[in-house]
């Protein structure tokens, strides 16, 4: 028994300077891994957001934009639309989707644009150093909510993925998570499933990926996934939202 | 050639057609927004592409994503819209993509008034955006002028792989004026795959590109600025451009002035000439880069004895002009904010008052 | 069918995901730092190991590969 693992091509060799343990790692893999395996990297354009994945484009070895804070499906969409053969994809975080870039996602996928997003969401923000995110958890602490969210000042975490599947024009939404093996295996499909829809030039792809941020948590790599487990994943639930179908 | 007549704003959207732009993304603003409402219908018809984006803030950056895929792009906007696409400008400038902005003026600060004026040409030539940036500006005078700069502008935005703005007004984009739309204008687009994501198949290179604007080591950063920098010093030297107008006699006011307002102290020019009263202008066509030296020798020569900016705003190329001075001559000012247009007789009672 | 398990240690962060997963027990972190300052996994019990790729999987940074060996 057993089987081979290797990187995948499009994966660049560079290290990546995220934290030890942080997930952006596997989903960049996951990412690399679909694009590898549907052989579409030579018209791949990535849109890199600004976040920890700000340097995404230094990890892939296909065509790379880079975005300004949330606008990153804006700029999806002009692509697309004047290439649409063209693979189109962009990866974004907390805030630069959920919060300053949430007016271009929500256009994005209703007039039914036909790229891919990568949603990290790990309920806080990252790069910056620890501030709430329009997703950490009621009580969670941050650093611009040192007391824990209080809800009744900023209202409840925001259900990315359900907010974009309430949108009528069909699109592919799912929510998955790469806190243990059967999760990533089953993200890995997402995601590719995701690309697909793209290839067959289908519909929208939103792929949000509960993921942990240690650094930012205050918790070792391995305590993050429990406390993803147990706080994030009763509250933002895993599944397809909806299906073009 | 036939001339047609047409609305401002129309000849606009057909100028980039004809010059080989085929995809548009805008915002509705009052008073540019029959551009998009001509390019929905005409858009098709050659098979480009439209969409009208949920804020000029996305638009700017579907702008950046087409330009950086390599594609002759174009959006039209106003003052407040302007505004708030400054921000993409700065990052299409610093990524060095081209594409073409058009600024169709009106009244300001603020939410202003829908009148024409010409109170953005600090934001236009000084950066309305953040960073050491600077955006070739192109300041059309009538309907013509604007499908002519319109097309010249796709051509100068590859040569300087940057973005390079049309600086109208209200009165502009409404006003209808018979057109021509000149064949050797429209160039063919230039070779993109040194740098475009254009897909990696479609290079003989293979290598993978990256449209970015951000340099975090100190160096790059700096050669990026000085790379920038190196472009707007041959804009200096290679695209002035500027028109002196009644100069060849011995005038002893000089005007300097701009689009619209610049037509209007044409035909006071033109009044006073017959009364025997010699008055010059210079009007530049680039207003940045600014005819600096133009306009330095046309307000120092020995007749002229002073300078006059009329502008529809509280005076913002006068700036400009006093520096080209270089206080050889008194520089004044008049100006004009709500939206109505100074006439002629007011622009004479002016002059004669500084006589 | 041979396989080798690979482990890059400079690129392992010795964030201990894998470490948790692996359903052998094979992996440890090792007490000598890397280039970096983390201290890398390494296979303490190499001879439990079933080439799952479990510990690929989990990893965020590509430190591991499994490849083909010719069988002698």
């Amino acid at each position: 028994m057993g089987k081979t693992f290797s990187k995948p091509a499009v994966l660049s060799d560079t290290m990546t300077h995220y934290c030890p343990g942080c997930t952006h790692g596997i989903v960049h893999r996951l990412v690399a891994e679909a694009i590898d395996e549907l052989g579409i990297m030579d018209r791949t354009v990535g849109i890199a957001p600004v976040g920890c994945a700000v340097l995404a484009y230094n990890y892939f070895n296909c065509d790379f934009q880079e975005a300004a804070h949330g606008r990153a499906p804006a700029m999806a969409t002009g692509i697309k639309r004047v290439r649409p053969d063209l693979i189109v994809f962009t990866y974004q975080g907390d805030g630069d989707l959920a919060s300053i870039g949430m007016g271009e996602i929500i256009h994005a996928a209703n007039r039914g644009e036909k790229f891919t997003t990568i949603f990290i969401n790990n309920a806080i923000y990252g790069m910056t150093g620890g501030q709430m995110a329009p997703t950490t958890m009621p009580g969670q602490r941050a650093s611009t909510a040192p007391a824990g969210r209080d809800t009744d000042q900023t209202g409840m975490p925001i259900k990315m993925a359900n907010l974009l599947g309430g949108l009528v024009t069909p699109a592919y939404v799912t929510r998955q998570a790469v806190l243990k093996p059967q999760q990533i295996n089953k993200t890995k499909k997402a995601i590719k499933q995701a690309f697909q829809y793209q290839v067959e030039g289908k519909c929208f792809s939103f792929v949000e990926v509960i993921s942990t941020c240690p650094t930012n948590w205050g918790l070792t790599p391995l305590d993050s996934l429990k406390w993803a487990e147990e706080t994030l994943l009763p509250y933002y639930e895993l599944g397809d939202i909806k299906t073009p179908e | 050639m036939a001339k047609v007549l047409m609305k401002g704003n129309e000849a606009i959207g057909e100028a980039a057609i004809r010059a080989g732009c085929k995809n548009y993304f805008a915002y509705p603003i009052t008073p540019q927004s029959e551009v998009a409402e001509y390019l929905v219908k005409r858009l098709p018809e050659v098979g480009g592409v439209f969409l009208q984006g949920e804020s000029e803030v996305a638009v700017g950056y579907m702008i950046f994503g087409a330009a950086g895929a390599g594609e002759r792009v174009m959006t039209t906007s106003s003052s407040p819209g302007i505004s708030l696409m400054s921000e993409a400008i700065s990052y299409i400038a610093a990524a060095q993509c081209p594409a073409v902005f058009v600024n169709i003026m009106r009244g300001g600060p603020g939410l202003g008034g829908i009148l024409p004026s010409q109170a953005d040409y600090f934001q236009a030539t000084k950066g309305g955006g953040h960073g050491d940036y600077r955006l070739l500006v192109l300041a059309p005078d009538g309907v013509q002028e604007a499908v002519e700069m319109t097309m010249q502008a796709f051509t100068l935005a590859e040569k300087y792989r940057g973005p390079v703005m049309i600086l109208g007004d209200g009165l502009i984009g409404q006003m209808m004026e018979p057109v021509e739309f000149p064949e050797n204008l429209a160039t063919e687009p230039s070779n993109k795959d040194d740098w475009a994501t254009n897909g990696m198949s479609t290079r003989k290179s293979k290598k993978r590109n990256l449209v970015k604007s951000l340099f975090l080591d100190p160096t790059e950063l700096n050669a990026n600025n000085l790379a920038l920098k190196a472009k707007y010093e041959q804009m200096k030297r290679e695209e002035i451009q500027f028109e002196l107008y009644n100069a060849d006699n011995d005038y002893k006011v000089l005007i300097t002035s701009y689009g619209t307002m610049s037509r209007v102290c044409r035909t006071a020019i033109d009044q006073l000439k017959e009364e025997g009263i010699e008055v010059a202008m210079l009007r530049p066509k680039t207003l940045f880069p600014f005819p600096e030296q133009a306009v330095h020798e046309a307000a120092t020569k020995e007749s002229c004895k002073s300078v006059i900016s009329i502008e529809m705003s509280m005076g913002q190329m006068v700036e400009d002009v006093e520096r080209c001075v270089k206080g050889q001559r008194p520089v004044e000012f008049y100006g004009e904010c709500g939206g109505d247009i100074p006439s002629p007789e007011k622009i004479i009672d002016i002059i004669k008052a500084m006589l | 069918m041979a396989y080798e398990h690979i482990i890059d240690s400079e690129r392992c962060k010795g964030c201990g995901l894998c470490v948790n997963f692996c359903p052998k027990n094979v992996l440890e972190l090792t007490k000598k730092v890397n280039a970096k300052g983390h201290f890398p996994v390494y296979q303490a019990r190499p001879e439990d190991c079933i080439h799952c790729t479990i510990c690929c999987i989990m990893c965020p940074d590509v430190a591991i590969q499994i490849v083909e060996t010719q069988t002698t």
